[in-house]
């Protein structure tokens, strides 16, 4: 048994974390947070090149063919930087145009999606609530599609969406003027969300594609980064109450603190095995792909919800403000917890997988 | 990232079960030999077989194969699986044992191991005192060398199985006028039926007797009963605590404990229908599903680490282990008497006080509600293990403690 990670995926998952801390500190999150999303491009090219935007794409295609765990890996380090660059998205739309396009499909926008020329995301969420399959309406007719989507990541600038659609079937379509994207104020401004306005928009069904898959593939991707987010702020919050002076003395030498950071440490640092089984029964043990996303999702999002909670606590009045960066990391993970659907929903999803 | 085990171990897997099958339940005359005997001649054969603490050196009776957390795994495994008597008197296998084959002479391997391996000789830890709990080295029984005896005065509290025990291993001060505490102590080997130790069992909340508070009055013991040099008996105790701590983070015994929580919700009813069919109550256990399989997972990356030499890549999974497996014990415990309220206000029967992870019935259950609070006492209370947590996984400043 090799319950690890290989030296190729621990050399990329360094790739990434490299990349993460050259290119997008902790200040250049805080501009595009606060608006200023001029490096939000470069980023996103950079990382195409270190091979992220065709992660899930066969090699055939020009990506780099690899599996879910290395796309969960990224996650974790993209949750760990709170790095507010289009992912999420464009890795569950790949991923279905990979498993489920057609020949043609795939030859006319895989390559360019790898390349990171073209940009591809979800459209999932429709009526408060409805984030899987079965409470999805929309519904393609005579070639053409007709309705509303919430809180679709990564709308602005896409030039493709894989749209969810009633019984679980998923649609291919392009940006053009039948698709409307309205930004919606959103709460992680690293991750800005928009509703989508579809009006007879040209959609084409993506034949061998499972909506039940891409909700799992997420459901791992929210807990990678959410353990990654979590898991750099209680190091954070440790690093902070280490400088931070009080009653002539650290605040981390307290043991009321240290007793805090433990137990921020106990729910969060023994998850990763959780999230690293839930990607890879994805890929090699399908039977348990679903029951495993679903727990790493409800658990890993809800432990992580508990320790940023904590980690503003434990900064004090500087961890409330919007000038401290603890809500920008609070804000990912809220984020992580609640699209695709808030625990709730898994762990009921879960409890009806095995049986309960 | 691989799950199976491979050809190898489950070569050895088809070896132990093979093993198992002939060899478990006893048979002839063997079956008819009481509880103990039984499990005493039982697990002589699966130590020679190579099957049943198989690190051990072939010179004191084991097999003497390299470490291998892999095939650990895979033999317990098959052990379980057939119900063989394989865990004895954990005190002796892995806290004494480990502590011997380290810091003990030729003479005390030769003496002590294979017979604790085995079960003939059981084995109690003196270590607690009514002054002296997470401040161990605060203790005060002492043992003074008089001719070629060492002569025992005080007294242990807290004392699992000292009545039944053969023997205790236990630290008393024999340096009384060393400048820091915990230089002056010393590990010993107590008969327990020297005369001058008197062992009086303390009833547990919960209505059982387990442990005991045991009186030493001039108890006297041979002087090379001494494990390592005089004084340095702190030093020999570190191994031991820390095979304690991994005891309790046995992952099987909180399977067990959910799988038994999950028949009982299948078992009882709300609303007319079975209480696993409660919506609220599908939320709080799979609630707890979420921190036995993180538990599963964090153990497997552990043997995984441990296997290729990589164990502090996973230190936080490892010091975590404890507090996580507390915690998560007192949650199952903690629903489960929400499942059976009425039972809640039965005073467990006398047998079902006692404490054991398996045949969960209802009173059992009132009484792991309790006893699961003890996880949170010994080897190691939660909040020393919020400090350990805290300063070594995550280099908190240490505590300053005040001047001795």
């Amino acid at each position: 048994m090799d319950f690890s990670l290989s030296e190729e995926q621990e050399l990329f998952q360094k790739t990434v974390r490299g990349f993460v801390a050259h290119e997008c500190p902790p200040q250049t999150v805080r501009a595009i947070f606060d608006g200023k999303r001029a490096a939000v491009p470069a980023l996103a090219q950079g990382l195409a090149e270190i091979g992220v935007a065709g992660l899930v794409i066969p090699e055939r295609h020009g990506g780099a063919g690899l599996e879910l765990l290395e796309a969960a890996l990224v996650a974790e380090e993209l949750g760990r930087g709170a790095v507010p660059v289009p992912f999420l998205g464009h890795t569950l739309a790949t991923l279905a145009l990979a498993r489920g396009g057609s020949p043609a499909q795939q030859a006319t926008w895989l390559p360019r999606l790898a390349a990171g020329d073209a940009h591809a995301t979800v459209a999932l969420a429709e009526d408060e609530g409805s984030w899987l399959p079965p409470a999805w309406r929309v519904e393609p007719a005579n070639g053409r599609v007709t309705g509303r989507k919430h809180h679709v990541p990564e709308a602005d600038g896409a030039d493709l969406f894989v749209v969810g659609c009633r019984g679980g079937a998923l649609a291919l379509v392009e940006a053009g003027p039948e698709v409307r994207v309205t930004p919606e104020p959103s709460l992680d401004r690293g991750r800005p969300l928009a509703t989508l306005d579809l009006d007879g928009a040209p959609a084409a069904l993506l034949g061998g594609a499972d909506a039940a898959h891409l909700v799992d593939a997420g459901s791992v991707l929210l807990a990678a980064d959410a353990f990654g987010a979590a898991h750099q702020l209680v190091r954070a919050t440790v690093e902070y109450l280490k400088t931070r002076q009080q009653f002539g003395q650290p605040l981390a030498q307290f043991q009321a603190v240290k007793h805090q950071l433990a137990n921020m440490a106990l729910e969060v640092d023994p998850t990763r095995g959780l999230w690293w089984y839930a990607a890879h029964a994805f890929d090699h043990a399908p039977a348990e792909a679903s029951r495993a996303a679903a727990l790493a999702k409800a658990h890993i999002t809800e432990r992580a919800q508990q320790v940023v909670r904590d980690a503003v606590e434990a900064h004090g009045g500087i961890g409330f403000t919007w000038e401290c960066d603890v809500q920008i990391w609070f804000k990912r993970v809220m984020f992580d917890r609640l699209w695709l659907g808030a625990p709730e929903l898994h762990r009921e999803r879960f409890a009806a997988i095995e049986g309960w | 990232m691989n799950l199976q085990f491979g050809e190898k171990y489950e070569q050895l897997r088809a070896e132990v079960r093979a093993f198992c099958a002939e060899s478990w339940p006893l048979r002839g005359a063997e079956a008819k030999l009481d509880e103990r005997a039984q499990a005493i001649a039982w697990r002589k054969r699966a130590i020679a077989a190579g099957f049943l603490h198989r690190t051990v050196p072939q010179a004191y009776g084991g097999a003497g194969a390299e470490p291998d957390v892999m095939a650990d795994t895979v033999i317990r495994q098959e052990l379980d699986r057939a119900g063989a008597p394989h865990v004895g008197s954990v005190q002796g296998t892995h806290m004494l044992v480990p502590t011997l084959l380290e810091c003990g002479t030729e003479e005390q391997r030769r003496e002590y191991i294979l017979p604790t391996l085995t079960g003939e000789i059981t084995w109690c830890q003196g270590y607690s005192e009514p002054g002296a709990g997470s401040d161990l080295a605060s203790l005060r029984s002492r043992a003074e060398l008089v001719g070629d005896e060492w002569v025992l005065n005080g007294q242990k509290i807290w004392t699992s199985q000292a009545t039944e025990a053969d023997m205790m291993f236990g630290l008393f001060r024999t340096e009384p006028d060393a400048a820091k505490p915990h230089a002056g102590i010393s590990y010993l080997l107590i008969p327990m039926s020297t005369p001058g130790i008197d062992p009086r069992p303390l009833k547990m909340m919960q209505g059982g007797v387990d442990f005991c508070e045991v009186f030493f009055d001039g108890a006297r013991i041979p002087a090379r009963n001494i494990v390592g040099r005089r004084g340095e008996g702190w030093k020999v105790t570190k191994a031991t605590l820390k095979h304690e701590r991994m005891l309790i983070g046995d992952t099987t015994g909180t399977r067990m404990s959910f799988d038994a929580l999950l028949a009982l919700a299948r078992a009882v009813q709300r609303d007319g229908r079975p209480a696993l069919e409660h919506p609220v109550l599908r939320q709080r256990l799979a609630e707890i599903a979420g921190y036995v399989a993180t538990q599963e997972w964090a153990v497997a990356r552990m043997l995984t680490a441990f296997h290729q030499g990589r164990d502090m890549e996973v230190l936080s999974e490892l010091l975590t282990t404890k507090l996580f497996g507390t915690n998560l014990q007192q949650m199952i415990a903690k629903l489960a008497l929400e499942l059976i309220p009425d039972q809640g206000l039965r005073e467990p029967d006398p047998d079902e006080a006692t404490m054991s992870l398996r045949g969960f019935t209802r009173g059992r259950w009132v009484s792991q509600y309790m006893f699961t609070l003890a996880y949170a006492i010994a080897g190691g209370a939660s909040n020393v293990q919020r400090n350990i947590i805290g300063e070594i996984v995550l280099g908190l400043p240490r505590d300053q403690r005040p001047a001795r």
